[in-house]
């Protein structure tokens, strides 16, 4: 097989989404953040969904995520992008509204917000971004910081006894009726990206079907926070995160696995 | 057509909130304005006008839906009572540094703390400076019947797309579960989604089509921006004090004794004034009906004229604050109310008139901070 042969648009993964802007990701190198970005525009794309969608950013380190997403966006307070999601899909049904989160915004701050949403089944998209650390804040511990690890604000490890230990989100909401489709996901290489995607595209998909609500958490990495390089961040995610974190679908059309 | 009711304040709100073509309502229950959320679930407004009701989890996602639907250009509106409005002050900072039109109603409580559900108007200051971080305000509307609680949501709805600003009727228990006539105005029509779109379509979020996209937010992690959306706000302030302060004077022109009262409290301030001129007094009343902006320039003129001001509120002392800025310490000032949820009479408000202002008249300004239940 030739070089050639493999560069066709369907083996391409990394190629940059039309409704990504020309702005400089504010991501750090190696970080998984901007292949979720790329590969939710892909979707709003292919789908030509963009005149009808609404993203809602969240705060942390995907707070500027409006300046990367050329689509109509509006920034939400820390971990209140579902219930603002909420009020936009209520007053807007026939759109697709979608949050974009972190482990941070979505599994601590906002919990409660993630969760009476979910329960709720409100017709939207909340795409989790789990790295297990605060990143934007400067590497604090997050609700899924795991048990043992360090972080700024856990330098001796995260202790369960005294810290609790991770949440398990995805499994938590996925429990809920209203949620229709659960899935856990990465995107730190070609083949789990394309997984990824079609997670992302049939999410919104269940939107257009008004099926309720779709969780999509992303285990990535947060090469700067866990003090690693990328390449090292990312083996360290699959020994370490994904046995906790385990990657797949937790609930499909409306039924658990 | 318009309609004479006999009905609480917090109904009549509800009730205008739905004539008003209000797209939303988001919020949660707390004593005493649950009346609002009970009556609008109970007139399912969907079927009447196409408006979304939704109870939310709390007070905080209920000020964050008010955020997510008027970021899309939507008429929306919430209320609680002070414990909840203190949980939804990040949401409206946020709304407004965001610069967005929403409405939020404050059924006032004593406090601090649970406090009490007894009428109060101890938020005053939470209204009126600031409350949430950051340099904003919210334009405060405050009614002093149930016919305003009705009238003031379509006014605040003016304001706040005016502006493109939150907006505040700051009412207390008293107003909302009290029963009084009030004529009810016509049903608006809502807007259709596609009129939302052409009306909004410079700013709001409502799908990209072939213009830039629109972007909310309230960050800016630029000095000179910030700076420049604060000036922008700044702006705005300045010009609702031009041309939207709102007062009514009560027996003012001959007034050689000045109360200052809004909301439940200038009804009984109002009843003092009359109870005065029996005994030969000669006093007036200034009810400001937005807080902010302060009625600052009708009170600076009748300092010219009248021998001392009583602040009169449901709260220790803060209203007060702001008649000592608009006098600039021409004549005395000095405060009483009940606190606590203690409903202040009449005759104790001339009681204090006479104690405080008149047989006093040289009262200090630092005595003017003391606490003055009798």
């Amino acid at each position: 097989m030739e070089v050639l042969d493999i560069i066709k648009p369907e083996n391409q993964v990394f190629c940059k989404s039309k409704l990504m802007t020309d702005t400089t990701l504010s991501y750090c190198p190696g970080c998984g953040h901007g292949t979720a970005h790329n590969l939710t525009m892909e979707v709003i794309d292919e789908m030509g969904i963009v005149e009808n969608t609404i993203g809602v950013a969240p705060v942390g380190c995907s707070v500027l995520a409006y300046d990367f997403m050329n689509i109509d966006m509006t920034q939400a307070a820390h971990g209140r992008a579902p219930a603002v999601a909420t009020a936009i899909a209520r007053c807007w049904p026939e759109k697709y509204v979608f949050t974009y989160q972190g482990d941070g915004d979505l599994a601590a701050i906002g919990t409660a917000e993630t969760i009476h949403t979910c329960n709720r089944g409100e017709n939207i998209v909340i795409i989790f971004v789990n790295n297990g650390i605060y990143g934007m804040t400067g590497g604090q511990m997050a609700p899924t910081t795991l048990e043992g690890m360090r972080s700024s604000t856990s330098p001796y490890g995260r202790e369960a006894k005294t810290m609790g230990m991770p949440i398990k989100m995805t499994e938590l909401v996925a429990n809920l009726p209203g949620v229709y489709y659960a899935t856990r996901q990465s995107v730190h290489t070609h083949k789990h990206a394309r997984k990824a995607k079609k997670a992302i595209k049939k999410a919104f998909e269940n939107t257009r079907l008004k099926k309720g609500l779709s969780f999509i958490e992303i285990v990535s990495n947060c090469n700067s926070g866990w003090k690693m390089n990328p390449n090292e961040s990312n083996i360290w995610m699959e020994e370490h995160m994904f046995p906790y974190f385990p990657l797949g679908d937790i609930k499909v059309n409306g039924k658990l696995k | 057509m318009s309609e004479l009711k006999l009905m609480k304040g917090n109904e009549a709100l509800a009730e205008a909130a739905i004539r008003a073509g209000v797209d939303a309502y988001f919020g949660y229950p707390i004593t005493p304005q649950s009346e609002v959320i009970e009556y609008l679930m109970t007139e399912q407004p969907e079927k009447r006008t196409g408006m979304v009701v939704l109870q939310a989890e709390s007070e905080i996602a209920a000020i964050n839906m008010v955020y997510g639907a008027a970021s899309t250009g939507k008429k929306v509106m919430t209320s609680s009572s002070s414990p909840g409005i203190s949980l939804k002050l990040e949401g409206i900072s946020y709304i407004a540094g965001a610069e967005l039109p929403a409405v939020i109603v404050n059924v006032v409580r004593g406090g601090p703390g649970l406090g009490t559900i007894q009428p109060s108007q101890a938020d005053y200051f939470q209204s009126v400076k600031g409350g949430g971080h950051g340099d904003y305000k919210l334009y405060v509307l405050a009614p002093a019947s149930v016919q305003e609680m009705s009238d003031f949501v379509e006014d605040a709805f003016d304001i706040a797309f005016k502006y493109r600003a939150p907006v505040l009727i700051l009412s207390d228990g008293l107003i909302g579960q009290m029963m009084e006539k009030v004529v009810l105005k016509d049903q608006q029509e809502r807007l259709t989604d596609e009129e939302v779109i052409k009306k909004y379509d410079s700013w709001a979020t409502t799908g990209k089509t072939n213009r830039e996209r629109n972007i909310i937010t309230s960050l800016d992690l630029q000095s000179e921006k910030m700076e420049a959306r604060v000036h922008r706000l700044m702006k705005k302030y300045e010009q609702m004090e031009l041309e939207d302060t709102r007062y009514e004077e009560f027996q003012t022109e001959d007034a050689e004794y000045l109360f200052v009262a809004y909301g439940s409290s200038s009804r009984i301030a109002q009843k003092a004034v009359k109870l005065a001129r029996k005994k030969g007094i000669k006093a007036g009343l200034v009810r400001p009906i937005t807080l902010f902006p302060y009625p600052k320039k009708v009170l600076f003129k009748l300092a010219n004229q009248v021998k001392g001001i009583l602040s009169v509120e449901l709260n220790a002392g803060q209203m007060i604050e702001d008649v000592l800025l608009s006098v600039e310490h021409k004549v005395p000032v000095a405060h009483f109310g009940r606190t606590g949820g203690i409903i202040h009479t009449p005759e104790e408000v001339l009681e204090a008139l006479e104690q405080k202002i008149i047989k006093n008249g040289s009262i200090r300004h630092h005595k003017t901070r003391e606490s003055s239940i009798l």
